[in-house]
C-alpha cells in the first residue's frame, strides 16, 4: 500500500515540474521549479537521507533558483510568450508517453516490485567519513571543477569596456 | 511504506517530463529547467537504490551529493551562456542562435 505522504509529495513534484515547463510567465515557471526541487528534497526525507535533503535545499532552492530568477530578470522580454509550438509539441508529448510507458513496463516487469525496504542505519557522520577518506580525491577534483566553472561563468558574463563603447554588438 | 518501485516510477515520470521539455521548448531558460528536472530524477534514483541495499552503506548518498554539486556548477555556466547569448543576439530562443562566431 502506497504511503499517503509519498503520494502527496509525488503529486506536488510532478505537477510543479509540468507547471515549470508550461506556465506562460517564465518567472512563475522558476518558482514552480523551486517547488518541484523542494518536493525532491521531501522524497529524500522520506528515504531517511536527511543530509542529502538539506544539501538539496541549500544548493537548489537557495542558490540555483535564485540565480535563475536573477537571470530571468536580466533577460526578460514580452516577445517570448508567443512562440508557436504546433507539431513539435505533439511529437514531444508522444516521446514523453513512449518514454514513460516504456520505462514503466521495463521496471514493473523487472522484479523490482519484490524488493522491499531494509532497515536504514546510514548517518551523516558515515557520509562525512566516506567523503573525507575514500572519496577525497573525488572531493578535490569536484572542488577544482566548481572553481573552474564559477570562474568560467564570471569570465563569460563579464562586460568588456571596449565592447560597451561600440554598442555592445560584438 | 512506499517500496523502491514507487520511487523508480516517479523518477521515470520526471525523466519523461524533462525529455519532453528538451524536445519541445526552444527557450534557453526552459531547456535549462528541463535539464534540472532530469538531473533530479537521477539523484532520486541514486538515493532510493542506496536506501534499499541489502547491506546499508552511504555510497549512494555520497554520489548524490557529488551529483548535486556538479549540477550547480552546470547551472552557473548555463546561465552565463544565456547572458552572453542575450547580449549577442538580444534573444534567448535557441533557433536564433545561428552562428557561434562572435
Amino acid at each position: 500500500m502506497v504511503d499517503p505522504a509519498f503520494l502527496a509529495v509525488s503529486v506536488i513534484t510532478i505537477g510543479s515540474a509540468i507547471i515549470a515547463l508550461e506556465f506562460r510567465e517564465i518567472i512563475y515557471g522558476a518558482i514552480a521549479l523551486a517547488i518541484s526541487l523542494l518536493g525532491i528534497a521531501m522524497f529524500f526525507v522520506l528515504l531517511e537521507a536527511t543530509f542529502v535533503a538539506m544539501f538539496q535545499i541549500a544548493v537548489y532552492v537557495g542558490a540555483v533558483v535564485v540565480l535563475v530568477i536573477f537571470t530571468i530578470m536580466l533577460v526578460r522580454r514580452q516577445a517570448w510568450m508567443a512562440v508557436p509550438e504546433g507539431r513539435r509539441k505533439i511529437m514531444g508529448v508522444v516521446i514523453m508517453f513512449v518514454t514513460m510507458f516504456g520505462l514503466g513496463t521495463v521496471f514493473i516487469t523487472s522484479g523490482l516490485t519484490n524488493w522491499h525496504m531494509e532497515e536504514s542505519t546510514v548517518t551523516f557522520a558515515q557520509i562525512g567519513e566516506q567523503i573525507l577518506t575514500y572519496y577525497s580525491p573525488a572531493l578535490i577534483a569536484m572542488a577544482l571543477t566548481l572553481a573552474a566553472a564559477v570562474i568560467g561563468a564570471l569570465v563569460l558574463a563579464k562586460v568588456d569596456l571596449g565592447e560597451r563603447v561600440d554598442g555592445g554588438n560584438h | 511504506m512506499a517500496v523502491i518501485i514507487d520511487y523508480v516510477i516517479v523518477s521515470a515520470i520526471l525523466l519523461a517530463i524533462g525529455i519532453y521539455g528538451l524536445t519541445v521548448k526552444r527557450n534557453f531558460i526552459r531547456m535549462l529547467f528541463a535539464v534540472e528536472i532530469i538531473v533530479n530524477a537521477a539523484n532520486l534514483n541514486l538515493v532510493a537504490f542506496s536506501r534499499n541495499l541489502p547491506v546499508p552503506n552511504a555510497t549512494g548518498q555520497t554520489l548524490a551529493l557529488f551529483s548535486i554539486a556538479i549540477a550547480a556548477a552546470e547551472v552557473a555556466v548555463g546561465l552565463a551562456l544565456i547572458i552572453v547569448a542575450y547580449r549577442l543576439y538580444k534573444e534567448i530562443d535557441v533557433k536564433e542562435f545561428r552562428s557561434m562566431s562572435g
